[in-house]
């Protein structure tokens, strides 16, 4: 092939064998209003393949009881395949020990612990925290609650019109009173991937600890936490083809250590009388309470699924989506494109002329595609584009070139409608 | 019902060239509703002559459902009275919720084209959203919203007095 217009065109070849994949996830079968089902929302939720269903199921049937807890069969059962989830994980991100892995009911928890763990002991009045415009609400709402309760300063990176942070600006925002640097590693509404290793070398280089929100970046490429150094990385398990409500804060063991507790409960302590309570270690000191052990579980099997496929084949096809796509929304006259950083990944969000996203979610949703319309909870992203809102597809690695077409297709179709 | 059949050609039309859209010089009542979830805004302005609605215009940013509502709400309630208008708003709020058949007794007339509304829950507060607005502006309250305390799904309509 040599004309751009046959590459434009062509769908290009997958690195797996697509069919194999989507029949691992039962949902993808459904109907909606006749039409098969195009999933393309899965930056807010992504599906479960039969094998992390399988084994709840497995878990519930034969494996469940309390963890930490007892001595008889089922106890010692459950707390040994709770605490492989955790060394899965581990792995996952190649963390150091799986001490560093603390188990969360998600990304938003794992932020919150940080603010009340690390943030609430170590930043005062006059310090100053680095977050950057691309942020999710989760990485605003509870560094701004910091901020009022201890008299500290939000600093914000800014971005350029492609969606890319700033770097010049985010280092010149450096000054004796920055404390903490909490950053999206792939943004949620635009898809721009972060420079976050540059980003933290350079906030050590200051003696700023740097937490990495990697809600939309685990599920698409391979994390290692040591080789990005980050002091802090947080993730969601439902994002991932696991269950809700459970998620990851990876935390440097020494940081960890030196953290206050952030619920007080069970299984957190080692003695309690009414005069003083001994906590327990990490990363039970921040684990109060019976946790979700069967999403826990699931989530290993999750990323065992994940790992068996390769998030290097995974990013490689959801590369291969997300660039056919952006060629083919770019052939729609009146169509743009929102976010349009050199390093993108799996999302695409996008503004039809004279047509609101909230019907165009409508509209797609007859034709059995599913996408996400708002401000995808990163209202100060909208206010840099000054637009209210957008629609975002996102791509995942059980989407195929044929549901882009669809996509495209829909998209038409709407604008015939508001013609 | 089908989605497909909400967007039907009088709500196309009526988002296309909206009746009553701008400002009104001298207006006696005015709101702003907002739906926080969509980033929708609008306007409402009334120049009530005693009882009567003299005058009603909209502007502001929103998708076509709720712009064709805001549209076809203005027309309708021009020259009703205050109490008329209540009426429509109660009524059209019960049939987007589902709890007015558009087959049963009612005053709404061709407004009934939203019924399909009922079917599409993240819709429905589109096309209340003018209704609401236009309540609240009766009633002198500036500012409303589709959220929290000021939710229509759930907070009681007061007549107005």
């Amino acid at each position: 092939m040599t004309s751009l217009d046959s590459i434009v065109a062509s769908q290009p070849i997958l690195p797996f064998d697509i069919e194999s994949i989507r029949a691992d996830f039962p949902i993808l079968k459904l109907k909606v209003d006749g039409h098969p089902l195009v999933f393309l929302d899965s930056a807010a939720s992504s599906q479960m393949p039969q094998q992390v269903i399988d084994r709840l199921v497995r878990y519930q049937t034969t494996q469940h009881a309390n963890i930490h807890r007892a001595v008889h069969y089922l106890s010692e059962l459950a707390t040994a395949e709770f605490e492989q989830a955790r060394h899965k994980l581990q792995h996952f991100i190649n963390a150091r020990e799986d001490r560093e892995v603390i188990f969360t009911s998600g990304t938003t928890e794992s932020i919150n612990l940080v603010m009340h763990g690390y943030g609430r002991k170590f930043i005062g009045p006059g310090d100053e925290i680095i977050l950057t415009v691309l942020e999710h609400h989760s990485n605003i709402v509870p560094w701004q609650m910091l901020a009022e309760e201890r008299g500290a300063r939000i600093r914000v990176v800014p971005i350029n019109d492609a969606g890319e942070l700033l770097i010049d600006e985010y280092e010149n925002l450096f000054n004796e009173h920055t404390k903490f640097v909490s950053v999206i590693h792939v943004s949620n509404a635009l898809g721009s991937i972060n420079p976050v290793k540059q980003m933290i070398e350079f906030a050590h280089a200051h003696g700023v600890p740097v937490l990495i929100d990697g809600a939309q970046a685990a599920p698409h490429m391979k994390i290692d936490v040591q080789d990005l150094g980050c002091d802090f990385y947080v993730f969601s398990g439902h994002k991932m083809c696991g269950p809700t409500g459970i998620g990851v804060l990876y935390g440097k063991a020494d940081i960890l250590e030196r953290m206050q507790p952030f619920k007080g409960g069970g299984d957190m302590i080692l003695s309690v009388t009414f005069e003083k309570t001994i906590y327990n270690i990490i990363p039970q000191k921040f684990e109060a309470g019976t946790p979700p052990i069967a999403a826990a579980i699931g989530f290993g099997a999750a990323v065992d699924y994940l790992s068996a496929i390769s998030l290097e084949a995974i990013a490689a096809h959801e590369h291969a989506l997300l660039n056919y796509a952006t060629e083919q929304i770019r052939l729609l006259p009146g169509v743009h494109i929102v976010g349009n950083a050199a390093l993108k990944a799996a999302v695409l969000s996008f503004v039809v002329e004279g047509v609101h996203p909230h019907d165009i979610g409508t509209l797609l949703n007859q034709q059995g595609v599913a996408v996400r319309t708002g401000h995808h909870c990163a209202q100060p992203v909208m206010q840099r584009f000054r637009i209210p809102a957008t629609s975002r597809a996102s791509f995942a690695f059980y989407n195929t070139m044929d549901e882009v077409d669809t996509l495209v297709e829909a998209i038409s179709s709407a604008q015939k409608v508001f013609a | 019902m089908h989605s497909k059949s909400l967007y039907q050609e009088v709500i196309l039309d009526h988002n296309r060239k909206p009746r009553n859209y701008g400002t009104l010089e001298h207006s006696t009542h005015h709101a702003v509703g907002h739906n926080p979830l969509c980033g929708d805004r609008l306007v409402i302005a009334l120049n009530l002559d005693g009882q009567n609605i003299e005058g009603i215009a909209f502007h502001g940013e929103s998708c076509a459902i709720c712009k064709a509502s805001a549209s076809m709400m203005t027309s309708v309630v021009k020259g009703k009275t205050r109490s008329d208008a209540e009426i429509l708003i109660q009524e059209f709020r019960d049939m987007a919720l589902g709890k007015l058949d558009p087959s049963d007794e009612n005053h709404l007339g061709r407004l009934t084209v939203f019924a399909g509304v009922r079917n599409l829950p993240t819709r429905v507060k589109c096309a209340i959203l003018p209704w609401h607005t236009l309540h609240a502006a009766l009633n002198s309250i500036n500012s409303t919203s589709t959220e929290a305390a000021d939710d229509p799904m759930h907070a009681p309509v007061d007549r107005a007095s």
